[in-house]
């Protein structure tokens, strides 16, 4: 435990370290770090703002239990870059201004339009930072033997100081040293169990490689061991094709969507590096993205082979309980078993009362009950002792794990506070405010937003809907942003009316189907009664369809855009020819 | 004078770009969508290593190709912009 302390009081030193040296000096820093950011530099920053406490804690544990069915996140998470580089970043870093609504609502000259943009982006941000202020009060509570509240408090202390002094500058560069100790915590067990179980050091090789010293694929045979024991096999998934497909979709769009990740694109000087720093995201992200299954099918076929069918120790005297079963020619369970029960993270209940551990599947042929429960976060944070790595290594993990909070945090909140200051007071509600005085109320807002989500992931257990942000974050991202912003650049025709009646058709339904599935008197329902066999995680696509159907349909029997927005979208469609035009730039004029 | 010699430039551009993305758009569908979900069965007859081979573009194939997908765009794009001189 002192080395957990050490890499979290070290990790945090850093990140307050570049706080000071990053203070933004003008709304410009503030909101997109005076469009300075390197397009690599911006590429690693937002591979730190993206991948969440989830991506690092709980994905490949996901992977592992769902098998083929986990590629949803894979494919989901990763493929929206590609959309994002090749129909969003370039074209919206062109347009040239702070935020997501200020796009929308200048594209389709509207305030109203802009306020709905308000309200889809604060509602898909606050739903995901109380999962992540939540995520940093566990790894506080479990590991450093604080109190949840107390962890938040830390978490949002750190936080406050980086981001409220430095906006978007400080929030970068944070990004940048808190990417750095995500991926190397997460690779460097990595690689060892890889070496362990396969022999090949590299663990998406290892992933394609046979079980060292066995003439049997590490995938073939666990497909083998967990279809012996009752579960869906690892190659397959209960889930029909066509939900497959809509989930991927819905996470891929909702993805591009993302305002948190889509302002990054704001911060580099050019819309070619707007596009390049995509790219490098993608790099950085698929760093962990492709290791993320092979850690789970490792993980795995680890834990079934070192647990099941063990006789129980219990973490007391777990050195001399261990030794008498192996005296009387048994196996004992794992250390690290005992070790990470007290945490609650894996649990024992001996059903059959043999003292002996079943691992079994629903559909387990010789009939016997799971005695053996295990967190789905288990899969990253006990990896290295599984390995038999040093102590200092699993620190790092829990570092990792804060490291990957923070820095989707610290997004997040860039996305509130510009949605409070920028959106509804300087351009909807306060026109004519000053630059300095908006700077003044941007970081009011944001210190008021760490607060808030703060409160919210202390309450995350109260609030129902903090459990489904992947259903609602992704899916009114892609229902409600995606559409809007696609048609504001590659459909000129698309006008103010379109662009409202298409947010209202992606969000009212989206929100209500998720709602009623996963919250409301649906929670029981089954697959059956799904809408057309989708699940409330892939209906976020199917109401986008609807979305761009209703948006075109609707500016079609209505009067076009004025001819200054015409114009305005010639321009930013080719990069360096951006002018001020009238009705769209009146509030604002674009930055260079 | 300038707006004169400017503006055919603009006119082919886009057109081009639009193409460009169509067809990078296309094979985004296909490793994913398709060898990843839709035609995985017929993919997993053969297979890459120990990994059958629908299954490995589903959790691994498909992200490697969305890379080199963007990098060529980036590639591309900037041939495009010198070609028509566009400075991004």
């Amino acid at each position: 435990m002192d080395w957990t302390l050490f890499w979290v009081i070290g990790t945090f030193a850093t990140y307050i370290g570049i706080a000071v040296w990053a203070r933004a000096g003008s709304t410009n820093d503030f909101y997109v770090a005076g469009h300075g950011v390197h397009p690599v530099v911006n590429g690693m920053a937002t591979a730190a703002d993206w991948m969440s406490a989830a991506s690092f804690l709980s994905m490949a544990g996901l992977i592992a239990g769902m098998g083929y069915g986990g590629s949803v996140y894979l494919m989901g998470w990763t493929g929206g870059y590609v959309l994002l580089a090749l129909l969003l970043a370039p074209f919206l870093r062109e347009f040239g201004k702070f935020t997501v609504p200020d796009f929308v609502g200048d594209r389709y000259y509207s305030d109203v339009a802009r306020l709905v943009a308000v309200v889809c982006a604060l509602f898909v941000s606050f739903t995901y930072i109380a999962g992540q202020m939540s995520g940093v009060g566990i790894a506080f509570s479990r590991f450093l033997g604080v109190d949840f509240n107390t962890g938040i408090f830390a978490g949002m202390a750190i936080v406050f100081v980086y981001a409220v002094l430095g906006g978007m500058k400080g929030v970068t560069y944070t990004q940048v040293a808190q990417y750095v100790v995500l991926i190397f915590a997460y690779t460097v067990p990595a690689i060892f169990i890889s070496l362990m179980l396969t022999g090949n050091p590299v663990p998406q090789l290892g992933f394609l490689s046979n079980i060292k010293g066995e003439d049997v694929s590490m995938l073939q045979k666990l497909n083998q061991t967990v279809t012996d024991l009752g579960f869906t096999g690892y190659l397959s998934s209960p889930k029909t094709t066509l939900d497959i497909f809509c989930i991927t979709a819905a996470l891929m769009f909702g993805t591009a969507g993302l305002p948190h990740v889509i302002i990054r694109f704001f911060t580099v000087p050019h819309a070619s590096d707007a596009r390049l720093s995509a790219g490098w995201a993608l790099v950085f992200i698929a760093l962990l993205y492709t290791v993320a299954p092979a850690v789970g099918a490792f993980a795995r076929h680890n834990i079934i082979e070192t647990v099941n069918e063990t006789t129980y120790v219990p973490s007391a005297e777990y050195q001399t309980a261990s030794a008498a079963v192996t005296e009387a020619g048994g196996t004992p369970s794992p250390a690290w078993f005992a070790n990470w029960e007290t945490t609650g993270l894996v649990a024992f209940d001996d059903r059959n009362g043999d003292g002996q551990m079943q691992i079994r599947g629903p559909a387990a042929p010789d009939g016997l009950e799971n005695e053996v429960t295990i967190s789905n976060d288990i899969y990253v944070l006990a990896n290295p002792e599984i390995a038999q790595l040093p102590d200092w290594v699993i620190g790092l993990v829990v570092a990792g794990g804060l490291a990957a909070a923070l820095s989707t945090a610290a997004g997040l909140l860039m996305v509130i506070s510009s949605a409070i200051s920028h959106d509804l007071c300087r351009r909807t509600f306060f026109k004519g405010m000053t630059d300095k005085t908006e700077l003044r109320v941007a970081r009011i807002a944001a210190a008021g937003a760490v607060i808030a989500a703060g409160f919210m992931g202390i309450y995350s257990q109260q609030m129902a809907f903090v459990a489904q942000v992947v259903a609602f974050a992704f899916g009114l991202a892609a229902a409600s942003l995606f559409p809007v912003i696609l048609l504001g650049i590659f459909w000129k025709r698309m006008n103010r009316e379109g662009a409202i009646a298409s947010m209202l058709t992606g969000l009212i339904p989206t929100f209500a189907y998720i709602w009623h599935f996963k919250i409301g008197a649906g929670k029981e329902a089954t697959a059956d009664e799904w809408f057309l066999g989708v699940s409330p995680e892939g209906i976020g696509f199917v109401f986008m369809i609807v979305a761009l159907v209703v948006g075109v349909a609707v500016s079609l029997v209505t009067k076009p855009p004025p001819q200054d927005i015409q114009d305005l979208v010639e321009d930013i469609r080719v990069p360096g020819t951006r002018r001020s035009h009238g009705i769209a730039d009146a509030g604002m004029a674009p930055v260079d | 004078m300038a707006e004169e010699s400017e503006t055919p430039n603009r006119k082919g551009y886009w057109p081009e770009v639009i193409r460009l993305t169509l067809i990078l758009l296309t094979i985004w569908f296909l490793v994913s969508f398709g060898a990843g979900i839709l035609f995985r069965e017929f993919l997993d007859q053969f297979s890459l290593g120990g990994a059958p081979l629908g299954f490995w573009f589903a959790q691994n194939g498909s992200i490697y190709i969305f890379v080199a997908l963007i990098f060529y765009y980036c590639a591309a794009m900037n041939r495009l912009e010198k070609k028509y001189r566009i400075e991004g």
